[in-house]
């Protein structure tokens, strides 16, 4: 069975629905390949232990990350968990081949409802406008990018909605890596960026 | 012999007799006073002989009493002794009077002459200054009931040392020689007393603080070791000079000065003149022995020791109950107080030259009391092993100790600094922790603001159960005492094992206990305080601030693994030190690695540059 580990990463899981719902239903019993690391409870201090979280990543085939969308991004301590555990020499660059060949996984909620996520909504983009980032992201690292897993209203989702939500989610937890669509996705083409084009240090 | 030679002589003997003695007993468990009287007298008349002029020596170490006291007058704010007048003036006159009564007619009873009977009680109702507050220090029990008790009754002795003086003389004379003292010169004395201490005091207020003041700015450090040298003589010299006690004198000085901004500068100052003077008294009161008196009647001596310390135990023991002195501390109590005292020394010798009793009883009523102070650390040593672990673990409410039962989800043990700040968290948040001391001072002093606060100690198995410690979440150990945090866990761990605990480490070796107890919550009490002076340093030197935090929290971790990894072997101090160079080397090699990385990332430019757009710049 592939190994997954799933990257929690919400700042008030207190207050939370959707990710605390998701979350205990990734660690439960029925799903002994997943392994859930809750990043604020780990990292209360924001002190990210590096050489922990990149030897919990080795063998895992499937990495989730588990987040809100806060200001249109992921949550600050998941943010700093790329900008510490993706390192130089390590993620990327040369002999950064670390996470060559896995997948990465984005499963989120917004406050605002679909409708918001329209050129005549609130947030006046379709979702999908602030996904480069994370698409980049796999893209530099060489992992293939699956498609997210998104709800939206997640502040006034009903019971039976979010039950079908977290449903949704194990189900695919538990079929990984035989989902239907995933044969459609060609593997993370990893691309040498010759030396030349690099930008310069923008210190 | 030249005058310089004996001088080099005696000190030699002294220096070296207190060198071999005191760590001698110190290392068999017996405590450094018993190290200091044997080793007076191994080296006194009755010994090697080294030395024979035990009374000159006798005065010149009283002077370690008189410093002694002014040491703890320095401890005591006027407002505190003001707050003490009720087991000063009470209880000590309770204890003296009752004591000196009971010997005087228990004395009676055996056919002795009234007056004598008299004089010799109120000599033998006196209890050693000098050993009762050194103990005090050795075990740093002051603040306890009964350390507080003891230092009370220990200061009305030093005061009601004035108007028995001035008794002694009006008792009717047994021989003949009676002395030219009159009832006149007995209250002209009470008069000067008393017109002495007013111009302490008023003088004191006065005149004290600005001169220290002068004499600081002079920065003379051995100017200011004078001065406050200079303050307890010559306060003593005025109280001798009106036939007062010097150590009260001193005593008073000492209150005088507690608020002052230099009472920890005369602390430090005097701490170690009184610390060798204090041990050259204590030796010569084991040179001042005198075996001859002994052995010629040692049936009497005995009973005459046994007696008047069983007549004053008899007292001190109902006196401790009725002050509500928690059981454990009892024993301490009654053993500090019913031992002779050094002024009994002066009452005998007043009495002699007065004629109310004649030399043979005055120097056989000294030899017991001697007896008295030699056996006294000794008979602690056995209450310590023997009898306070059981009192400790049983004995009855006592008043203003926690009685309704608490349901609280905290109980936090230990109210010093420490857990006050744990409690004032939990307060912000709602929460009202059950907060147990054993400090009835502190408890007082936290009630007024509001803590549900108990006195008792936590260690103590009914105590935590009225607690609520069955109902609690979560016991916080903020206990400053080691060895009663240990006993604390080890008692929660056994009966209340759904407690989560939460320790404060006094150090490693205390840490290292607690985690070896399987305490999995555990905080050195001074690490994260130093960790963020350490940031403060590094911010100073101009590092960032961002970074300093990143240094100092990684440092934190590093330390922490070490301290893990360390800990099966604490036990081992060999190993213990060769891991924690290895774990030093280890940790500068990280941190060293952690900057070379960085540097050679910042010269890899184009790779930094992509990682300043993609992954952020680091």
């Amino acid at each position: 069975m592939a190994r997954i580990v799933v990257l929690c990463a919400h700042p008030q899981l207190e207050h939370s629905r959707v990710t605390h719902a998701l979350a205990r239903a990734a660690a439960g019993r029925d799903l002994p390949q997943v392994e859930v690391r809750d990043l604020y409870a780990l990292y209360p201090d924001y002190l990210i232990d590096v050489a922990t979280e990149q030897s919990a990543l080795a063998d895992a085939q499937l990495v989730v990350w588990l987040h809100p969308v806060h200001w249109y991004g992921m949550t600050p301590l998941l943010k700093l968990w790329a900008d510490d555990v993706l390192a130089f020499g390590w993620a990327y660059g040369p002999g950064g081949t670390a996470l060559r060949g896995k997948d990465l996984w984005l499963v989120t909620s917004t406050g605002g409802s679909a409708e918001a996520y329209r050129p005549d909504g609130l947030n006046r983009y379709f979702f999908d406008a602030f996904l480069p980032p994370y698409e980049q992201t796999a893209q530099l690292v060489g992992m293939r990018f699956l498609p997210p897993l998104v709800l939206h209203g997640a502040h006034r989702v009903g019971d039976a909605a979010l039950n079908d939500h977290v449903q949704t989610f194990v189900s695919r937890l538990a079929s990984y890596p035989d989902w239907p669509e995933i044969e459609d996705i060609a593997p993370c083409d990893v691309r040498e960026v010759p030396a030349i084009d690099r930008p310069a240090e923008a210190d | 012999m030249d005058h310089g030679t004996t001088w080099l002589t005696t000190s030699l003997i002294y220096l070296a007799a207190a060198v071999l003695a005191v760590p001698l007993a110190r290392a068999l468990g017996l405590g450094s006073i018993i190290g200091y009287l044997v080793a007076g007298i191994v080296i006194g008349p009755w010994g090697l002989a080294l030395v024979t002029d035990a009374q000159t020596i006798l005065t010149v170490a009283e002077f370690g009493v008189v410093l002694m006291l002014f040491l703890v007058g320095l401890e005591l704010e006027p407002s505190r002794l003001w707050a003490m007048r009720r087991p000063i003036f009470g209880w000590g006159s309770v204890q003296v009077i009752s004591s000196a009564l009971l010997m005087t007619a228990a004395g009676v009873a055996f056919g002795v002459a009234w007056p004598v009977a008299l004089a010799a009680s109120l000599g033998l109702a006196m209890s050693s200054t000098a050993i009762g507050l050194a103990v005090l220090a050795e075990r740093n029990v002051q603040p306890t009931a009964a350390g507080q008790g003891v230092l009370g009754v220990m200061l009305f002795q030093d005061v009601a040392a004035i108007p028995i003086l001035a008794l002694l003389p009006l008792l009717p004379v047994a021989a003949q020689q009676a002395t030219a003292a009159t009832a006149g010169s007995g209250w002209l004395t009470a008069a000067k007393a008393v017109a002495v201490i007013a111009a302490l005091l008023i003088g004191g207020r006065l005149a004290l603080r600005p001169s220290l003041r002068w004499i600081a700015r002079s920065r003379t450090p051995e100017i200011f070791t004078a001065a406050s040298l200079l303050l307890v003589v010559a306060t003593a010299a005025l109280m001798h000079a009106v036939g007062l006690s010097m150590a009260l004198g001193a005593f008073l000085a000492g209150v005088l000065l507690a608020e002052s901004e230099y009472r920890r500068e005369l602390e430090t100052d005097l701490e170690p003149f009184k610390g060798l003077l204090l041990g050259l008294f204590f030796i010569a009161v084991g040179m001042s022995i005198d075996f001859a008196v002994v052995l010629a009647q040692p049936g009497l001596v005995a009973l005459i020791v046994l007696g008047f310390v069983a007549v004053k135990a008899v007292v001190l023991v109902a006196m401790a109950r009725t002050m509500n002195v928690p059981l454990a501390e009892r024993p301490l109590f009654a053993i500090l107080l019913a031992q002779g005292g050094e002024f009994g020394f002066v009452v005998f010798q007043a009495s002699a030259q007065a004629g109310v009793i004649d030399a043979t009883a005055a120097s056989l009523l000294v030899a017991a009391v001697a007896i008295s102070m030699l056996v006294t650390p000794l008979a602690l040593v056995i209450v310590d092993r023997f009898v306070t672990p059981r009192l400790a673990s049983r004995g009855a409410p006592k008043l203003d100790e926690i009685d309704q039962p608490q349901r609280e989800a905290v109980i936090i043990a230990g109210f010093g600094r420490y857990g006050q700040i744990v409690g004032r968290l939990l307060l912000a948040n709602g929460m009202q922790p059950t907060v147990l001391d054993h400090d009835s001072e502190q408890i007082e002093a936290v009630r007024r603001f509001g803590w549900r606060a108990f006195y008792g100690d936590a260690t103590r198995l009914d105590l935590l159960r009225v607690a609520g410690a069955a109902e609690a979440r979560v016991l916080v150990v903020a206990i400053d005492d080691v060895a009663q945090s240990l006993a604390l866990v080890d008692l929660a761990r056994e009966h209340f094992p759904q407690l989560t605990l939460v320790a404060r480490a006094r150090n490693v070796q205390h840490w290292y206990q607690l985690n070896e107890r399987g305490v999995a919550h555990i905080e050195r009490e001074t690490f994260d305080a130093a960790l963020m002076s350490a940031r403060s340093v590094l911010e100073a030197l101009g590092f960032e601030r961002h970074q300093a935090r990143n240094l100092a929290l990684r440092f934190r971790r590093h330390n922490l693994e070490q301290l893990q990894e360390s800990a099966p072997h604490f036990r081992d101090e060999s190993r213990l030190i060769a891991m924690s160079k290895i774990g030093r080397q280890q940790m500068e090699q990280f941190m060293a690695d952690e900057r070379a990385r960085k540097d050679s990332r910042r010269q890899a430019s184009g790779w930094a540059g992509a990682a300043s757009d993609e992954a952020g710049d680091r």
